[in-house]
C-alpha cells in the first residue's frame, strides 16, 4: 500500500472509463497498484449506477477509489432519485459549482516575479470526466449504512444557466443550491426560494466565477515577498525631518526622476 | 422599643429608623453580594474572583461597583416610556424596603413590631412584581417583555407555595407576630429537651423545603431564573437598564434574598435568639442578637445560592407545573398535617 | 415534571397547524399576533454571528430562518490565489476549536495527488494531534452545553479542562488554536521530550473531568428534564440534509468516517468503538459526546503505546508542485464530515477547492427541526448541534 514514487507531474487518467495506467515503465517487474483503482463495493455501485440511466449517464471516471459520473443536464434530478431510492444513498455531503475558465492574471507578469498568486496553466483542461463547457455543478452522496458514495457531474449551459433542483430529493440540498446560485449565478429550477445565503441581499456579481477578480488584491496589489524588516529606529515610512542640505538632494533627485 | 437614658421624639425616632433601614438594605446586598456571587461562586467554578480592590481579597469591590454605577451616564431606550422606565426600579426597591421593617434582630431591636408581621412581609414582597412588568414592558424591547412575561407568570404562581409553607409555622407558634415566633422556639422543648429550644426547622422540615424552593423562585435565582436567563435574553427585563438604575435592581435583588433569608431563618431557624435554657439576659441579647441573625441568615443564603451556582434552569411550563402540581399540593399536605398534630398534641 | 414535544410533523405540512389546533382545543378563537425576534447576530447562545430569525406566538415558535454570512472570509475564492503550505494557514481557522483536524484533510488531498505519503511517525503524531483536538474541543462542549441550559459552573470546568489539552498541542506545534503545523510530506518538527508522559497525565486528569460532567450535568434531573425530547432529529431526515458526525450517531446511524470510510492516518490500525444512542435529542447528542471523548483518550493512549520512531517528513521539493488531477478526502471532524473537493492543474496552488464543512448541514436542519419548539428548546438545540461559525461561514 505505500507507494512513495515521487511524481513529476505526470498525467493522470483524464478522460473515459481508463484502466489502471502504470506511470514508471522503467520497472516492469513490480506492479505498482493504480491509486486511481476502485474497490468492490465502489465498482458494484458505479454498474449499477449506469444500469439505471443508461444513456443518461455521458462519461464515468475514477480518482482516487472515487467514482465519478457525468449526466445529462435534463436527468440531473433523476439521477438524485435513483441515488437516494434505488442506491440507498441517503445522506447528501454537497452540491457545488466549478467554473473550468483559466483565471485571467490580475497585472503584472510571470518573468517580474509577480507573486499574486500561484502559475495556473492558461489552456483550459476539464478534469476526469471533462465537461461540455465552462460551467459544471457536482455533487456528492453517500450511503450511511454501505460504505461507499459517488460523486456527480452535470454540465451547465452557460447561455441558460439552469440547472434542476435537488430539493425535492434530498432536502439538504437548499442551501447548497443557494449557496451555489449566489456564487456562480446558475439558477436551480424547481428550488422553494433562490435567495443569498452568505453575501448580502442584493449584492451583484458571482464572486466564484474565474472573472470575478479577488478584490482585496485589486484595491491593494500583494507586495510580494518582504523579506527584510527595517531595524527599530530606521522606518523608512517615518516622516523626514527638514533636511539639512536641500539644494543638494533636490537636483540630484531631478535628475534621477526624468 | 429601645428604651434610652434620654427621652427622643416621635419625629427623631422616625428618622433614625428609616436612615438605618436606607443604610442596612444596600450594605446588605453588598454583603450577600461579595461574600456568595464573588467570592463563593468564584471557588465553586475554580476561580478566584476580585483579590485587588481594598487590598484583602478585594473586599471593596462591590463598594467600587456602586460608586461606579453610580457615576454612569442615564441611558434610556428611544422608544421607552420614560416615566413607568424611570420608576420600575423603584417600586422593586421600595417592596424590598418595606420587608425589612418587621424583621427583628433582638429583644427589642425592630423597627415596628406589627402584629400581623408575617402576612405584612409576605404581602409586601410580592409588589415587586409589578415593578418587573413595568420594567419589561417599558423597555419597548421584545427580549425585555418575553422576560417580564415569564416573570409575572412565575412569581405569582410561587406566591403560593411560599405563603403555605409559612403557614405550618405559623398554626404552630399560634401568632403572626415575628417576635412571638422568635420566642416560642426560643422558649419551646423538644419531646421535654429543652437545650436547643424548638426550632421549627425541626417539626416543619416540608415547610422550609417548600420555603426555599419558593424564594429560589420568587428571587429568580437558578433553577428558576428563566426571566432572567442570560444565555438566553441576557438579563431579561433589565436588559436595557445601566448605571444607577441598575443597581437598583442588583441592591433589589441582593436586598430582598438576604430579607427572605431572614425571613426563613426568623421563622425556621430561631432568629434572634438563643434557646432560653442557655439563660442569657436580654440586655445580653440586645448585643448578640444581631450577631445570632446574622449567621443565621448567612447559612440559609449560603444554602440558596449554593443551589444557584449548580443547577440548569427549568424551562417556563416545567416551572409552572412544578408550582402548580407539585408544591401546592405537598403545601396543603403539610398544613392538613400541623393541624392536626396541633390539635391532638 | 418534563412535557414532551409536540410530534414532529411530516417534511411539508403548514406549522401554522400548531395554533390552530391549540386554539380548537382549548375551543376559542383567539386573535393573537405574532412576534418576530431576533436572536443574534450577537447573542450569547448563538456561538458567535449566527443569526435567527424566528416568528414566535407567545414563547412557541411558528417558523424559525437562520440567517448565515456574517463571518464569511470567501475561502474557497482566496485558496485559489495561494499556494498549498499558505493554504494550511487559511484553513485553520475553519473550525478553530479543533485547528488540527481541519488541516489533515487538505493535507492529505495534496499528498494523494502527488504520491507522497507520510512517514508513519508522522501518521501517528497527526492521528494523536486530531483526537487531541477532538478531546479539546469536546470537553468544551460537554461544559457549555450546561451554560446553555442555565448552570454557570460547568462551563468552568469545561474551559479549565481543555486548557490542558491546549497547553499540551502548544508545547508541539507552538499554537493553541491554530498549530499551523502539518506540512505536505509529514510534520513541521518533532514531539518535545517528555511530551509523551506528560499526555499520559493529562489524559487521566481528562477521563476524571468527564466522570465530573456525567455526573454534575448528564445526571442532574433538571438537565434531563430540559433535554429529553428536545430536538430529535429522525435519522433518515438527518441524512437528508447532511447532518453528521455525533449528531448523526445520537440518532441511532452507526456510521463514523474513522471505521467506515477511506482509511486515512492511523485509524485502520487501531481499536475502538462507535457510540451511537437511539434517542436523537439533545440529551443523546450530550452523551455520545461524552463516550466519544472517553473513547478519545483511550485511542491516544493505544498510539502514544504503539508510536514508531522514524522520520516525519517524506522526501518532497522545496517547491510543493501538484500535478493535475481532482480528489476527494473526507476525514471524521469533531464536528462532523469534513471534505475538500480539490481541482489540481500542476501548478503550485489549486485550481478549486470545495470545502465541505459539517456545520453548514447541522444547522441547515434548524428551520425544519425549530417548528413547534419552545424558545429556551431553540437555545438547547443549538448548543447540542454544537456547530463553530467559521465552519459554517468558512
Amino acid at each position: 500500500m505505500t507507494d512513495v514514487t515521487p511524481t513529476d507531474s505526470g498525467e493522470s487518467p483524464e478522460t473515459g472509463t481508463s484502466t489502471a495506467v502504470e506511470e514508471s515503465a522503467t520497472d516492469a517487474a513490480a506492479e505498482i497498484p493504480d491509486p486511481h483503482a476502485l474497490d468492490d463495493a465502489h465498482a458494484e455501485l458505479l454498474a449499477r449506477f449506469e444500469d439505471e440511466l443508461g444513456a443518461a449517464v455521458l462519461d464515468t471516471g475514477k480518482a482516487f477509489g472515487m467514482p465519478i459520473v457525468r449526466v445529462q443536464r435534463t436527468e440531473w434530478r433523476r439521477a438524485a432519485e435513483v441515488c437516494r431510492r434505488t442506491l440507498d444513498c441517503d445522506f447528501l455531503s454537497f452540491i457545488a459549482g466549478i467554473d473550468w475558465m483559466p483565471a485571467p492574471k490580475e497585472g503584472g507578469d510571470d518573468a517580474g516575479g509577480d507573486t499574486s498568486s500561484p502559475v495556473q496553466p492558461t489552456e483550459t483542461t476539464y478534469g476526469v470526466t471533462g465537461s461540455d463547457g465552462r460551467f459544471q455543478v457536482f455533487a456528492r452522496v453517500q450511503s450511511t449504512t454501505h460504505n461507499y458514495g459517488l460523486t456527480l457531474k452535470v454540465d451547465v449551459d452557460a447561455d441558460a444557466l439552469l440547472v434542476q433542483s435537488w430539493v425535492p430529493v434530498y432536502p439538504g440540498a437548499d442551501w447548497h443550491e443557494r449557496e451555489t446560485w449566489e456564487m456562480y449565478g446558475f439558477v436551480f429550477e424547481g428550488h422553494p426560494a433562490l435567495r443569498h445565503l452568505y453575501l448580502p441581499t442584493g449584492f451583484e456579481g458571482h464572486p466564484l466565477r474565474k472573472d470575478y477578480p479577488l478584490l482585496s488584491r485589486v484595491v491593494k496589489p500583494w507586495p510580494g515577498l518582504v523579506d527584510v524588516e527595517a531595524m527599530p529606529g530606521g522606518d523608512d515610512d517615518a516622516a523626514e525631518p527638514a533636511a539639512a542640505e536641500p539644494a543638494a538632494a533636490e537636483p540630484a533627485a531631478a535628475e534621477e526622476a526624468s | 422599643m429601645i428604651s434610652l437614658a434620654v427621652d427622643i421624639g416621635w419625629g427623631t425616632t422616625l428618622a433614625i429608623k428609616t436612615l438605618v433601614i436606607l443604610m442596612i438594605v444596600p450594605a446588605t446586598a453588598l454583603i450577600l453580594g461579595y461574600t456568595f456571587l464573588l467570592k463563593m461562586m468564584s471557588h465553586m467554578q475554580s476561580r478566584l474572583g476580585p483579590m485587588d480592590p481594598g487590598g484583602f481579597h478585594g473586599w471593596f469591590q462591590l463598594v467600587g461597583d456602586g460608586m461606579k454605577f453610580m457615576q454612569k451616564e442615564d441611558i434610556m431606550p428611544a422608544q421607552a416610556d420614560r416615566r413607568v422606565f424611570a420608576m420600575a426600579p423603584m417600586v422593586v426597591v421600595v417592596s424590598t424596603f418595606l420587608i425589612f421593617l418587621v424583621i427583628p434582630a433582638g429583644p427589642d431591636i425592630v423597627v415596628k413590631n406589627l402584629n400581623v408581621g408575617v402576612f405584612y412581609a409576605l404581602a409586601v414582597s410580592s409588589l415587586s412584581v409589578i415593578g418587573v412588568l413595568m420594567a419589561g414592558w417599558a423597555s419597548a424591547n421584545k427580549f425585555s417583555l418575553l422576560g417580564a412575561l415569564r416573570a409575572a407568570a412565575q412569581l405569582i404562581a410561587y406566591e403560593l407555595p411560599l405563603l403555605l409553607a409559612v403557614i405550618g409555622v405559623v398554626i404552630q407558634a399560634s401568632t403572626l407576630n415575628l417576635q412571638g415566633i422568635v420566642l416560642h422556639q426560643s422558649a419551646g422543648s423538644i419531646f421535654g429537651f429543652d437545650g436547643l429550644g424548638n426550632p421549627y426547622i425541626l417539626t416543619q422540615f416540608v415547610g422550609f423545603a417548600l420555603f426555599m424552593v419558593a424564594a429560589q423562585a420568587e428571587l429568580t435565582q437558578t433553577p428558576f431564573d428563566m426571566p432572567v436567563a442570560e444565555s438566553e435574553l441576557v438579563a431579561g427585563y433589565m436588559v436595557e437598564y445601566s448605571g444607577f438604575r441598575f443597581l437598583f435592581f442588583f441592591i433589589g435583588e441582593f436586598g430582598t434574598a438576604f430579607a427572605f433569608a431572614a425571613i426563613a431563618a426568623t421563622i425556621f431557624l430561631g432568629g434572634w435568639a438563643l434557646p432560653a435554657s442557655w439563660g442569657l439576659s436580654v440586655g445580653a441579647m440586645r448585643f448578640i442578637g444581631p450577631a445570632v441573625l446574622f449567621v443565621k441568615i448567612m447559612f440559609v443564603a449560603f444554602l440558596m445560592f449554593w443551589v444557584r451556582f449548580t443547577y440548569p434552569r427549568l424551562r417556563e411550563d416545567q416551572l409552572q407545573a412544578l408550582a402548580w402540581k407539585v408544591l401546592i399540593p405537598i403545601g396543603l399536605l403539610n398544613i392538613v398535617a400541623t393541624a392536626i398534630l396541633k390539635v391532638a398534641m | 415534571m418534563s412535557t414532551t414535544n409536540p410530534p414532529l410533523p411530516e417534511f411539508d405540512i403548514d406549522p401554522r397547524a400548531f395554533r390552530t389546533l391549540a386554539d380548537a382545543q382549548m375551543g376559542v378563537e383567539l386573535d393573537t399576533g405574532d412576534m418576530i425576534l431576533n436572536l443574534g447576530p450577537q447573542h450569547p447562545a448563538t456561538h458567535g454571528t449566527l443569526r435567527l430569525v424566528v416568528r414566535l406566538d407567545g414563547e412557541r415558535v411558528i417558523a424559525a430562518d437562520p440567517v448565515i454570512g456574517y463571518m464569511h472570509r470567501g475561502y474557497e475564492k482566496l485558496v485559489e490565489f495561494r499556494t498549498y503550505p499558505q493554504i494550511t494557514t487559511l484553513i485553520n481557522r475553519i473550525d478553530w476549536l479543533s485547528s488540527f483536524a481541519n488541516e489533515v484533510p487538505f493535507i492529505d488531498a495534496a499528498e494523494k495527488l502527488m504520491g507522497v505519503e507520510a512517514p508513519p511517525r508522522a501518521q501517528y503524531i497527526r492521528t494523536i494531534l486530531t483526537e487531541l483536538s477532538r478531546i479539546s474541543t469536546f470537553v468544551l462542549f460537554l461544559g457549555e452545553m450546561g451554560l446553555q441550559v442555565g448552570a454557570l459552573t460547568p462551563a468552568f470546568y469545561g474551559f479549565r479542562d481543555r486548557e490542558h489539552v491546549v497547553n499540551l498541542i502548544e508545547s508541539v506545534t507552538g499554537g493553541r488554536f491554530h498549530p499551523n503545523f502539518n506540512r505536505v510530506g509529514g510534520l513541521k518538527d518533532d514531539l518535545p521530550w517528555g511530551w509523551v508522559n506528560e499526555t499520559r497525565t493529562v489524559l487521566k486528569k481528562i477521563y476524571d473531568a468527564c466522570d465530573v460532567f456525567e455526573d454534575l450535568v448528564a445526571g442532574n434531573e433538571i438537565f434531563a428534564a430540559r433535554t429529553k425530547g428536545v430536538g430529535i432529529i429522525p435519522p433518515e431526515i438527518g441524512a437528508a440534509y447532511g447532518v453528521s458526525g455525533s449528531n448523526l450517531r445520537a440518532s441511532g446511524v452507526d456510521w463514523d468516517l474513522r471505521r467506515d470510510g477511506a482509511p486515512y492516518l492511523v485509524y485502520p490500525d487501531l481499536d475502538f468503538k462507535v457510540w451511537t444512542h437511539p434517542d436523537g435529542d439533545s440529551f443523546a447528542r450530550y452523551w455520545v459526546r461524552l463516550q466519544e471523548t472517553r473513547e478519545s483518550c483511550r485511542m491516544v493512549l493505544q498510539l502514544l503505546d504503539a508510536m514508531p520512531s522514524g522520520p516525519i517528513m517524506a522526501k518532497v521539493p522545496r517547491i510543493i508542485k501538484v500535478p493535475e488531477g481532482e480528489v476527494w478526502t473526507e476525514v471524521e471532524n469533531p464536528l462532523g464530515q469534513m471534505g475538500y473537493y480539490v481541482f489540481s492543474k500542476g501548478a503550485t496552488g489549486p485550481f478549486r477547492v470545495k470545502i465541505r464543512s459539517a456545520s453548514f448541514s447541522n444547522v441547515s436542519i434548524l428551520p425544519w427541526m425549530l417548528r413547534g419548539v419552545f424558545v429556551p428548546d431553540v437555545i438547547t438545540i443549538l448548543a447540542s448541534l454544537y456547530f463553530i461559525l467559521g465552519d459554517i461561514d468558512r
